[in-house]
């Protein structure tokens, strides 16, 4: 709640309020510098608030006993992957589990069931430093895991990889969902946040929405409905379309264009309307702004 | 503060040791300097008969100097170590994900020092037997006694030599928030040593002598230094200013 951070006069994070509900998908959108890593280390008790509040589960964030409670509970796949590169991917693993007090059998069946769901159980006795930047990432987001944490943190788990590593981190995380797992995605790849999140919000320094992805692509600029006619439309169609009171209506051609925000509901009277008016309907096409669209509004402002 | 987690990062640290070659020659060199040099060169000295330099009555003296290079030594060995285990993980960037784990500051600090401490231990306390059975060897025809062990180097390895460790450790930490390469922290952390040697110049012109007394003042001294030391390194050794502040 209203989660600020100054460093000196600079205020990297104002009055930020976020809800993320257990076992969701939360994406954290904004451009460099908007303040989603520093959100991050304040939620992961790296660093401290200036004002306001936070809570991860019942844990305070601004309470010193709470903030190591708080890190047992939580896993944090940082931008940089800091792995330890003259340590073999089985010893980075190892190293982690024992910090959080994991029992010997289950930090070995851990670090053998991470390696083995991200395809590293192979390279366990590789050096890390050896690995190829997806790899790393992949050995990270293990790292992360490997106490089976309820909130996992990832800060732009997929930037630089290529599109194939990429994709096998997104099924990774669609797989910790089902699980019921809660992640906080920081990213300002919009195409992942809109494929995979089951909410974003959008911030630049301040939060500028929030909401489900189809709720902030309508948020905007909303959806339009196109219909295409077999001719120009007469006057006899034009104004029963005006009785509708349709908004931003506009005929141009054979093509007749309105704002919608419910499409399945709106559109059946409207083509109803042409029909009985002598209209013949070619076509019906939904087109609306994307995330993109709402997230280059909403952080230009 | 749990001593078992800081144990557990200081043997993360020392398996990561075992693959890098600067602690390696860290721990190596310096050692085997002082242990085998300095008995070589008495026995060279002893052997040719050049009793200028390594006459019964002048020998005690020079042997109590010698032996003050056991301390510049472990102040020295760590510098590298801490160096490389504090700024190598600056580089390679993984102090962050450590920091968000349900470590103290404290904890890490310590199991950053005992993984500079220990290896330093053993190696300038086995360079410290070498260094006394070869000075035994090569002068015990001169003086016609051992002349280690005595009281003067127990006080040097068992009180002043751990306080010149933590001292040099303590240092490291501070140095290595402010730069971002293990041959700088390396290059500044060597101001650590004037100190000592000024110590050693100071019994070289006889200005003091290094016997039992002088040697515990100057431990209490450092001691003193440590503590201030501790203040700031665990000040400059907070997540926030790790994760902020840090170059």
């Amino acid at each position: 709640m209203d989660l600020t951070k100054k460093f000196g006069t600079l205020t990297a994070v104002d009055n930020l309020t976020l809800h993320v509900n257990d076992g969701e998908i939360f994406g954290l959108l904004g451009p460099n510098g908007a303040g989603k890593t520093t959100t991050v280390r304040m939620l992961c008790c790296l660093i401290s608030k200036t004002s306001g509040s936070g809570k991860i589960g019942n844990y305070d964030i601004g309470n010193k006993e709470d903030s190591l409670k708080i890190r047992k509970i939580i896993g944090l796949v940082s931008d940089n992957v800091g792995l330890s590169e003259n340590l073999t991917a089985y010893d980075n693993l190892d190293f982690f589990a024992k910090i959080y007090d994991c029992p010997q059998t289950q930090r070995k069946q851990n670090i053998q069931r991470f390696l083995e769901m991200l395809g590293l159980w192979e390279k366990r006795n590789v050096l890390a430093g050896t690995f190829s930047k997806g790899m790393k990432q992949k050995l990270a987001i293990a790292r992360a895991l490997i106490h089976e944490p309820q909130v996992i943190f990832m800060d732009e788990p997929t930037a630089n990889l290529d599109p194939e590593a990429s994709k096998t981190v997104r099924d990774f995380i669609l797989q910790l969902k089902k699980e019921k797992k809660t992640i906080f995605l920081n990213t300002h790849n919009l195409d992942e946040a809109q494929r995979i999140c089951d909410k974003v919000a959008i911030m630049n320094t301040r939060l500028r929405a929030i909401g489900t992805p189809q709720e902030l692509e309508r948020s905007v600029s909303g959806r339009k409905t196109v219909i295409g006619l077999e001719q120009e439309a007469n006057d006899v169609v034009l104004r029963a379309l005006n009785k509708l009171a349709l908004k931003n209506l506009v005929s141009e051609g054979n093509t007749i264009t309105f704002d919608v925000e419910d499409p399945d509901k709106e559109n059946s009277p409207v083509v109803e309307a042409i029909v009985q008016a002598g209209g013949h309907v070619r076509s019906i096409n939904v087109v609306g702004s994307t995330l993109e669209d709402t997230y280059l509004k909403l952080v230009r402002k | 503060m749990r001593l078992s987690k800081a144990w557990i990062i200081a043997a993360r640290d020392f398996k990561i040791f075992r693959r890098v070659k600067n602690v390696w020659y860290s721990i190596i060199i310096f050692p085997v300097v002082v242990s085998v040099l300095f008995p070589a060169i008495l026995e060279y000295l002893t052997i040719r008969g050049n009793h200028g330099l390594a006459a019964p009555s002048v020998l005690p003296n020079l042997l109590t100097s010698f032996s003050f290079f056991l301390v510049i030594g472990a102040a020295y060995v760590p510098l590298g170590i801490a160096s490389y285990s504090i700024v190598g993980e600056k580089v390679e960037k993984s102090l962050e994900p450590l920091l968000a784990t349900p470590l103290t500051d404290g904890e890490i600090l310590l199991g950053k020092a005992i993984s500079a401490v220990i290896p330093t231990l053993v190696a300038m306390y086995t360079a410290a037997v070498v260094f006394m059975v070869g000075i035994d060897a090569a002068t015990f025809n001169t003086l016609g006694y051992y002349y280690f062990p005595n009281w003067n180097i127990a006080t040097l390895l068992l009180v002043l030599m751990p306080v010149a460790i933590v001292m040099s450790v303590l240092f490291s930490v501070i140095v290595s928030s402010r730069v971002n390469d293990v041959r700088s922290a390396n290059s500044f952390g060597i101001f650590i040593l004037f100190p000592l040697l000024g110590i050693y110049l100071l019994s070289e012109t006889s200005i003091i002598t290094l016997d039992v007394n002088t040697l515990l003042i100057i431990s209490g001294i450092l001691l003193a230094i440590d503590v201030v030391l501790f203040f700031v390194s665990t000040k400059t050794f907070r997540r926030e200013e790790i994760l902020t502040k840090w170059k």
